[in-house]
């Protein structure tokens, strides 16, 4: 409701709606900041995720690498960039695949503003 | 009476910690960044501070969205560093300064700060970038700190106005601290920058340049907006100048500008620093 009342284009703020919806999946990305689960989940993916009870979505989500899908399952990029890190995603990685940009792209739509400062 | 002595911010983009492990700060993408900070680590060996508060956000290394506090004060005698799961190297224990957290946590609680308080608490990039930028090559921290988390996570945040008033009423306690230590108060994170979402990599010179401008002379400028009215303009996690507002109350009253570096893009973010002295 908050964010109806103040949508901002391309952003999601968290609020306890995502919260409750994406409490598993935060849940098992918070868990990611042990080596030892980091190292479970890349062993067996699918009895990891299924140990932390995600929903359908958002095993969907994991499984497809798609981090606006995990979003929308409830992700939070705080807790979702453990994921990221764990295939070696840098915050860069994942804003090209968010903003349908070729990471070299998106370096360079980056360095461009610097330019112009 | 504890004096302060003013306040530094920072910047706190993970990214950097990743380059001082490996040694790139005269490499041409991060001089620009790292050039803004040998005036003010100068300022703090000449100030030499003995105690360090620290505003910052928890990027989910302490905290989780099963317990998330608005304001967290640490009160705990060692703080530690860890793993937050993408390869930071674990940067060497903080030492607190229980005695000088609980007066603090007396006097904000007494000023109707429902704050939460922590005799355990790990602390994330968001305290040990700003700590490796400013005491580069420490082999021992030369402060004792008493950090303060801001939720920055999990909607509805606090307002500006309160982190501010938070600031306020953690200057009051410093001043009424009977002993002589000399403080500096630290806030990290910013500016703008937004790591989520359609928008991802949106950021705001204008706005930046207006927070880096009031901040000092005006800092109730930055406080008629409300949290996402700032996330609008300053990107999801521009809202981290929040940490900003309130290590800004904390140095309380009129300040000079001593330093001040801008420089995009540090990974997908306008990084800066800012030194303001207490005139």
């Amino acid at each position: 409701m908050h964010a109806e009342r103040h949508a901002i284009p391309g952003t999601t703020p968290f609020d306890g709606a995502m919260a409750q919806r994406g409490y598993e999946l935060n849940a098992m990305c918070y868990s990611f900041n042990d080596a030892e689960n980091r190292k479970a989940f890349l062993e067996d993916e699918d009895a990891y995720c299924a140990k932390f009870n995600l929903t359908e979505d958002q095993r969907r989500a994991v499984a497809s690498r798609n981090v606006l899908a995990m979003i929308e399952a409830g992700g939070n990029i705080y807790y979702l960039a453990k994921l990221a890190g764990i295939f070696g995603l840098s915050v860069q990685d994942v804003g090209a695949q968010q903003t349908g940009m070729s990471v070299d792209d998106f370096k360079a739509m980056l360095l461009a503003e610097g330019m112009e400062a | 009476m504890a004096e302060i002595l003013g306040g530094v911010f920072t910047s706190h983009v993970p990214a950097i910690g990743g380059a001082i492990a490996k040694g790139l700060q005269k490499d041409d993408y991060w001089r620009p960044f790292f050039d803004g900070f040998p005036a003010i680590s100068e300022w703090l060996s000449e100030k030499k501070p003995d105690i360090a508060v620290v505003f910052y956000n928890d990027h989910g290394l302490n905290f989780f969205l099963d317990k998330m506090p608005t304001f967290a004060v640490g009160a705990a005698p060692q703080y530690d560093n860890a793993d937050e799961g993408w390869g930071l190297p674990v940067c060497h224990s903080l030492q607190g300064a229980p005695e000088f957290s609980w007066r603090l946590i007396e006097h904000l609680v007494g000023a109707d700060f429902d704050i939460t308080t922590c005799q355990k608490m790990l602390v994330d990039h968001a305290v040990m970038v700003p700590f490796q930028l400013l005491w580069p090559n420490a082999k021992e921290w030369p402060v004792r700190v008493v950090p303060i988390a801001i939720n920055t996570v999990q909607h509805p945040l606090p307002s500006p106005r309160r982190c501010l008033a938070l600031g306020h009423a953690v200057h009051d306690a410093i001043e009424r601290w009977d002993g002589d230590e000399r403080v500096v108060v630290i806030g990290t994170g910013g500016l703008s920058h937004q790591l989520d979402g359609e928008r991802a990599g949106f950021l705001n010179k204008d706005y930046d340049r207006f927070c880096l401008d009031s901040l000092g002379p005006e800092p109730e400028a930055l406080v008629d907006d409300t949290s996402l009215d700032i996330i609008e303009k300053a990107g999801s996690q521009g809202i981290e100048i929040l940490n900003w507002i309130a290590a800004r109350g904390a140095i309380g009253g009129r300040v000079v500008e001593k330093s001040r570096n801008y420089h995009i893009p540090i990974s997908n973010t306008a990084a800066a620093s800012l030194l303001l002295e207490r005139a």
